[in-house]
């Protein structure tokens, strides 16, 4: 039995518990304001969800199945069972909310989307449904990530997308974020700013989570029917956090389900620089709401290292903050060695390459499986595929695969 | 403790000048702690009414380009809250004009509301602007600098509605700001005066605030403009880039220059 917290939150100004919140310049408030209306009333439109309904069956390629990893783990241990997100289109779990956003934008008649992007999935999948959708779209990425997923950015410029390397700060996620929210604040009339994670001013937390949640709700289900019961542990990675929360929140109320987020540590909890913000972090505002924040005595912002660029983020959703505090989730976190560990592991065993930021909750999950036994069912987000990490891992390697 | 004289002294040349206020934004630390103070004097000197301070963050939101580069110099500095507050209390010392900080909501909750409210006071400043503390978060925020005599000047966007910019007046203190274009600050792109004006006259009934108006603004051209409709001009992006990449007695010879460029622009109202 674990502590209870409730599932109905985000409440009217956008907290959960203490987090959340709106904190950015007054020419964004209205904005976020009409995005809160326009949310609510897709929302309680059928209509919306219908249409949301058909793309993802027909073009995400929905519902992902659940895959039974068997050879992962020697030795007595938890079946572990991943929930195939890496199937979608687009590779990832990111479309989910990606469509949903971009349906949303055109309800609202704006022409134009703008996103961030670290890893490059969330680029490719606003690309891709602006692509469909016949939009615009302008992706903000760091000089170091375009580096570091060229094949991504390709992807991107393929799809008819515009990338725009950010050179400012540590020129990573957080600085894409930046720059998009101020793109945002001068074409915030026609534009519309597809936030890629369960962070943001409120009510990006809510609808991003609320997108993703298919993933949690078909999960639930498939497990029932393939195995009769819940599982007794539910583990994702969490950079931003939103394959986390859409695969946590349909098991929220289910008190027997532990929930692990998996924070990636870079070279090390206790190095100056890693990824992980719940695990190492303290209370602050970053990107509009209060959350937990990888930040110095002064409330400086702190460089960040993963060799996931997806986690590479000194933040995290204040929906994660609310249940690290209240105790109904926990959070651990696996360093950058143990994630390419399990990203070859899982490579080898069973013929899967996952992404790097998956990497981090197979890693942990292999652990979780063998102290739970038999008795113990795992189930893991493979929150996507990792065609984009090949060659990241090659250099580290010392192969050449170009 | 240095007496601030409060929001009154700042506007009370202005308006027997019966002229537009100057208010000018320089970064603490930018590039280091000698020039700033230096351009501080020299801006005093030039006619400038009201210094805004900005205590420099790494992630800031609301600027643009210059402002953001000139926060990192000053952090690369070395530059951090209690500097700045330093900064301000040897300026007003050495006799600079009010001053007013600036800076984001994640380095004052980390130093402590109260602790910086405290001293910010203490260093003779007349207030403090926070961006990303909106309307609605004022209430867990405000009371503590209020408590020690700082007035906290809100903005006023162009996609503001203006029942909300109307509660946003009312809720203001020093002065309203308001913002007289989209996107963040940055003399790349015009302000509207047109908008400017046409807000001001709306916001007259709402409040006996003075009201000031800010981004984009770079030349004498657009300060006369502005100043021919508004109660203040805020200068920030362009005055930063007139001494950027110079220090000390160059700097402020720069930075004089150009502010009294600005400053002769705004002429007593017919």
């Amino acid at each position: 039995m674990t502590n209870m917290v409730d599932s109905k939150l985000p409440d009217a100004r956008g907290y959960f518990g203490r987090f959340g919140g709106v904190f950015v310049p007054e020419v964004l408030v209205e904005a976020l304001a009409q995005l809160e209306r326009a949310t609510n009333e897709a929302f309680a439109d059928p209509a919306f969800w219908a249409e949301m309904e058909t793309l993802l069956r027909d073009y995400v390629g929905r519902p992902s199945p659940i895959y039974h990893a068997e050879r992962l783990v020697e030795g007595p241990h938890a079946p572990i069972v991943f929930k195939r997100e890496d199937t979608n289109h687009t590779g990832a779990h990111k479309i989910n909310n990606t469509v949903g956003q971009a349906l949303l934008a055109r309800r609202m008649g704006k022409r134009r989307l703008i996103a961030e992007t670290g890893a490059g999935q969330h680029g490719v999948a606003t690309a891709t449904i602006g692509a469909k959708l016949g939009m615009q779209v302008d992706v903000y990425m760091g000089e170091v990530d375009v580096e570091r997923q060229a094949l991504n950015v390709y992807l991107m410029k393929l799809l008819g997308a515009t990338v725009h390397p950010v050179g400012s700060g540590t020129r990573t996620l957080k600085d894409a974020t930046n720059e998009a929210f101020r793109e945002w604040a001068a074409r915030v009339e026609d534009t519309f700013y597809v936030i890629g994670s369960v962070v943001g001013a409120h009510p990006y937390p809510y609808l991003v989570r609320e997108f993703q949640k298919v993933i949690g709700l078909e999960a639930r289900a498939q497990m029932l029917e393939r195995y009769g019961r819940l599982p007794t542990d539910v583990v994702a990675c969490v950079g931003g956090g939103s394959n986390a929360m859409g695969i946590f929140h349909a098991f929220v109320d289910d008190p027997d389900v532990r929930l692990w987020g998996v924070e990636a540590a870079g070279h090390g909890l206790q190095a100056v620089d890693t990824a992980a913000s719940l695990n190492a972090g303290s209370v602050g505002v970053l990107h509009g709401s209060r959350s937990y924040v990888l930040q110095d005595d002064e409330g400086q912002v702190l460089d960040t290292h993963s060799v996931s660029a997806g986690l590479d983020y000194p933040g995290v959703g204040p929906e994660h903050a609310y249940l690290k505090d209240s105790g109904r989730a926990q959070y651990v976190a696996i360093d950058d060695a143990d994630a390419l560990a399990a990203f070859h592991h899982t490579a080898r065993r069973e013929g899967i390459v996952p992404a790097l930021e998956s990497a981090h909750a197979i890693a942990f999950a292999q652990r979780l499986a063998t102290e739970r036994g038999p008795g113990g069912l795992v189930l893991v987000n493979l929150s996507g595929r990792g065609d984009k990490d090949v060659r990241t891992v090659a250099a580290l390697d010392g192969e050449d695969a170009r | 403790m240095i007496a601030s004289g409060g929001f009154d002294a700042v506007f009370a040349r202005p308006r027997a000048e019966r002229r537009a206020a100057l208010i000018a934004y320089v970064v603490a630390g930018d590039p280091d702690r000698a020039t700033t103070l230096a351009v501080i004097d020299a801006l005093t000197a030039a006619g400038v009414d009201l210094i805004e301070l900005g205590i420099p963050y790494g992630d800031p939101l609301a600027d643009g380009p210059t402002i953001a580069a000139a926060a990192q110099r000053a952090l690369d500095g070395g530059t951090r809250m209690a500097d700045a507050i330093a900064i301000a209390a040897e300026a007003r010392e050495r006799g600079a004009a009010p001053i007013l900080y600036f800076t984001y909501l994640n380095p004052i909750d980390r130093y402590g509301v109260e602790r910086f409210a405290r001293e910010a006071a203490a260093s003779g400043a007349v207030g403090a602007i926070v961006p990303d503390v909106p309307l609605e978060e004022l209430p867990a925020f405000g009371p503590p600098l209020r408590a020690a005599g700082l007035a906290i000047p809100l903005l006023i966007a162009p996609t503001t509605p203006p029942e909300r910019a109307a509660r946003i007046a009312a809720a203001s203190s020093g002065f309203v700001y308001l913002v007289s274009r989209l996107g963040v600050t940055g003399a790349r792109r015009e302000p509207d005066v047109a908008w400017a004006a046409s807000s001001i006259a709306r916001l007259r009934s709402a409040t006996t605030l003075p009201l000031a108006v800010g981004f984009g603004i770079s030349t004498p051209a657009h300060a006369a403009a502005v100043g021919a409709v508004a109660d203040a001009v805020i200068v920030g992006s362009a005055l930063i880039d007139a001494y950027a990449g110079s220090r000390g007695a160059q700097a402020a010879q720069l930075a004089g220059a150009y502010a009294r460029s600005l400053r002769g622009a705004l002429r007593p109202h017919g």
